[in-house]
């Protein structure tokens, strides 16, 4: 039982080592943009806890905050696959494209969460 | 004869495609080739455009322009009074006029889709200086959609297939007696404009999983608004996607396109649902929207694997994150919805979502649900009726859908498994299922063809490998293999080819005699055959109605069974005690003990609920068999469902149900009985048949003495298929 807890915690340490050394040779660009989904997850996390302390009332405000939160994750991410080079499957999706949809889609999700807000 | 060219013309265009590659010295050629077929293609959608307009218009030439049915008549009340009141009256409406003493937020209960495209139209065509009556373009709505769809299909047959496909498939749905079904001129129901929206946010949806781009699947939400905004259908959407997410997921097929498409797509799609005000918060909130999140959050953890795992690139690390990662994304999902559904915070699946699941719940548990024709489950002469050949090309398709495994044909085959599986379970579902038959369908005839045309070429022409090479590599060389060894190969081939085109025009021929025969009576006039093979029109209803227009107080309480509601409140412009918009059972109930009761039990509760009129179906004289006597079973179920005095054995003689002398006492003296058969025992409805002869049933009445103490007739109309009878007022204590 110890043991495996040891080696757990072992394996743990090690990726932990082997993902920082690994992630450092991002490039800069996809960088912020992984901050970028890091601050929303985070904006989003607060969110919720604040629900749960405070409660849900307005349900449609909490829900367009949270959604506004997590859609900019989610869009960021996207855009980060599609500019990353490694990717394969986006070679012929210039990055200018990539970035123009992204402005269009947040475009859109703004515009409808300011709907929502209520 | 127009359609059957249209279905055959496809099926030359693929050969002229695969031209091009082969005579490299006629160069000078090569542009021209490619032009006629541009051509070729762009005239045959026209065609096809307007043939699934044209061929929807039997109705309006039998009879005119007007509505049919019962939802549509709502529906056509509310775009009427959208185009009168505008849209913010419209949002706020609440109607008085049914439902009564409760009445109805209109605004809050329905799918707009449908009542803001028409008017929209009717706003677009008025601005362009066509003045037409909101009518005409209500009509005409479904065919318009129509005809929509079938560049839709066309598109999403190129997506998931070639071009070939995609023509036949946009020929074949054009004149499918399924989807033909729910759209003629003059049936104005969400159906109409939904198939449409859900086949255009499946089309933008596998064009987004295709090229990965986040702007189609930006257009696949939008069209899932669309579909949100038109038809409770849309629940279909959300949780066929998802479980085409997670089909490919499993079989290791997962892609970041699949990511980009996915997330964008519903994030902004739940978003923009949410803002219908009938679907409100339910994408959160209940339990047939939760497998989407779940998918959701699922691809959002296979991502960030994937993504550790290619930063890693150490196989022993990966797996063990993966057994941490796994394990607790899992058990937090699970904790999660078992806390949402304990607290109560996530609704359980509703009675109807359950009655798709297992088709024999709405019969033991849902009534009202079990009582409308179209819930019922499907015969398969209906499957054979709605479908004809492409009941037998759809596995035929599937075949060639798993003999070139792509994401495309990976959705549309589930999209067809799984619509075919609904479709099963209840007729009105073929409608779903019907685009995705009629793509499948189409490539199997596309690919057949071109394989077929492929072998009688390939001997008249060159080599048949220069050829195979060309085209679908697979087939081809496999058949210039066997071209060696089996004799008349050829015509075989063209047998084969002249069978198919023959099949084809069975189809186009079986489809207009379907519509012709089937689809495209109005229900509110009816047509008969005379003794001497003319047609007799019956115009009893509309006769009723606007009798009720023209001589009733305007503030009448009109009681009648619910099916009648949305005619009453639409043409005869009187309040209603229940309509088609069956939300609450109990008042339903109430009616449908007041029709199964004794006339003075009746009475109190009609005085109780301020009737002024009632108004009963009768087909006796006609022989209309789908009156209220025919239905007045499913009163008593429904009345006895919520109130136990009403009891079915009351009404049944061992069982059976007869209204001659054999039948039970009650039932000879129930209300619904009495104010059907008032009068009717003095009436010869039959030479040779003696006075009181009911010709729906085929039977003499059992109560040809029917006296009214609490009610007197007020109206009947001419072939007595709909009798009104006005309550009176109470009678003087003293």
């Amino acid at each position: 039982m110890g043991k495996s807890t040891v080696t757990t915690k072992d394996d743990a340490q090690a990726l932990f080592h082997s993902l920082r050394s690994a992630y450092s040779s991002t490039p800069t660009h996809l960088k912020i943009i992984d901050l970028y989904v890091l601050f929303a997850v985070f904006t989003a996390l607060i969110q919720v806890g604040y629900m749960a302390i405070v409660g849900s009332f307005p349900f449609n405000s909490f829900l367009s905050g949270v959604l506004s939160c997590v859609g900019t994750a989610v869009l960021a991410v996207c855009l980060r696959i599609q500019v990353n080079k490694e990717n394969k499957e986006f070679k012929d999706l210039p990055p200018e494209r990539a970035f123009a949809d992204f402005v269009l889609c947040n475009l859109v999700l703004h515009l409808v969460i300011m709907n929502f807000l209520g | 004869m127009v359609s059957k060219s249209d279905t055959m013309k496809p099926t030359h265009q693929p050969d002229l495609s695969s031209k091009p590659p082969l005579p490299f010295s006629f160069k000078s050629f090569k542009l021209k080739t490619k032009q006629q077929e541009l051509l070729i293609r762009v005239s045959i959608l026209c065609l096809v455009y307007i043939l699934a307009f044209i061929t929807r218009l039997f109705s309006v030439l039998r009879y005119e322009s007007m509505i049919h049915e019962f939802d549509p008549y709502f529906n056509y009340r509310t775009t009427l009074y959208l185009t009168e009141k505008g849209f913010y009256e419209f949002w706020n409406w609440f109607d008085s006029e049914s439902w009564y003493p409760l009445g109805r937020i209109i605004g809050g209960t329905l799918y707009p889709g449908l009542m803001v495209t028409a008017a929209l139209i009717y706003w677009i065509l008025l601005f362009l200086r066509f003045t037409v009556h909101i009518r005409e373009v209500c009509v005409l709505t479904a065919p318009f959609f129509a005809s929509n769809t079938t560049i839709v299909a066309y598109l999403f047959g190129k997506e998931v297939w070639d071009t070939g496909a995609g023509l036949v498939a946009a020929a074949l749905i054009a004149i499918c007696p399924g989807y033909i079904s729910r759209s003629v001129a003059g049936s104005y129901d969400n159906e109409g404009v939904a198939i449409f929206a859900l086949l255009l946010t499946f089309y933008l949806f596998v064009k987004a999983v295709n090229t990965g781009s986040l702007a189609w699947a930006l257009g696949s939400a939008f069209g899932y608004f669309y579909m949100v905004s038109a038809w409770g259908g849309y629940v279909f959407i959300i949780n066929l996607i998802p479980l085409y997410v997670l089909v490919l997921l499993v079989v290791g097929r997962y892609s970041m396109r699949l990511y980009v498409a996915y997330n964008c797509m519903y994030i902004v799609g739940m978003l923009l649902a949410m803002q219908i005000r009938f679907v409100g918060f339910q994408h959160v909130q209940s339990g047939e929207h939760m497998a989407a999140m779940g998918v959701f959050f699922l691809i959002q953890v296979f991502y960030f694997l994937a993504w550790v795992k290619h930063l890693l690139n150490d196989t022993k690390l990966f797996q063990a994150l993966l057994r941490i990662g796994v394990t607790s994304a899992v058990g937090v999902g699970a904790i999660a919805l078992g806390l949402g559904t304990a607290s109560g915070y996530i609704s359980p699946w509703t009675g109807r979502f359950y009655s798709l699941l297992d088709p024999t719940y709405a019969k033991d548990h849902i009534p009202i649900i079990a009582s409308v024709s179209e819930h019922q489950p499907t015969a398969w002469s209906s499957f054979m009726f709605d479908f004809h050949i492409l009941l037998f090309l759809f596995p035929a398709g599937l075949y060639f859908c798993f003999k070139r495994l792509s994401d495309a044909t990976i959705f549309i085959v589930m999209y067809g498994l799984t619509s075919m599986y609904f479709a099963g379970v209840m007729v009105r579902l073929i409608l779903v299922a019907t685009p995705a038959v009629c793509l499948i369908s189409a490539i199997a005839v596309s690919a057949t063809i071109k394989n077929l045309t492929q072998i009688i070429r390939g001997k008249t022409g060159q080599t048949v490998s220069a050829k195979g090479t060309s085209t679908a590599k697979g087939s081809s060389k496999q058949q210039a293999s066997v071209d060696q060894s089996i004799p008349f190969l050829k015509n075989g081939a063209t047998i084969l080819l002249f069978g198919a085109f023959y099949l084809l025009s069975r189809y186009a021929i079986h489809c207009t005699w379907v519509t012709s025969e089937a689809y495209s009576s109005p229900s509110i006039v009816l047509a008969a055959r005379g003794a001497h093979g003319q047609r007799v029109i019956f115009d009893d209803y509309r006769e009723a109605y606007f009798w009720l227009r023209q001589n009733t107080p305007s503030d009448a309480k009109i009681m009648s069974w619910w099916d009648y509601g949305y005619q009453i409140t639409a043409m005869g412009n009187r309040t209603v005690i229940v309509d088609n918009n069956t939300w609450n059972n109990t008042h339903i109930a109430t009616v449908g003990r007041a029709m199964s009761s004794y006339e003075d039990e009746a009475y109190e509760i009609m005085r109780s609920l301020d009737v002024d009129y009632v108004l009963v179906v009768f087909g006796g004289v006609t022989g209309y068999s789908s009156d209220d006597i025919n239905k007045f079973l499913w009163m008593v179920r429904i009345g006895g469902g919520v109130f136990p005095v009403i009891k079915e054995p009351d009404y049944l003689v061992n069982g059976e149900y007869r209204v001659d002398k054999g039948a039970a006492p009650k039932m000879l003296n129930c209300l619904m009985y009495k104010l059907c058969y008032y009068r009717f025992g003095e009436l010869t409805t039959e030479y040779g048949k003696p006075p009181g002869y009911d010709r729906a049933r085929g039977v003499e009445i059992g109560n040809k003495d029917v006296k009214l103490e609490y009610l007197e007739e007020a109206f009947t109309t001419s072939n007595w298929i709909v009798r009104i009878y006005k309550v009176k007022p109470p009678t003087n204590r003293w």
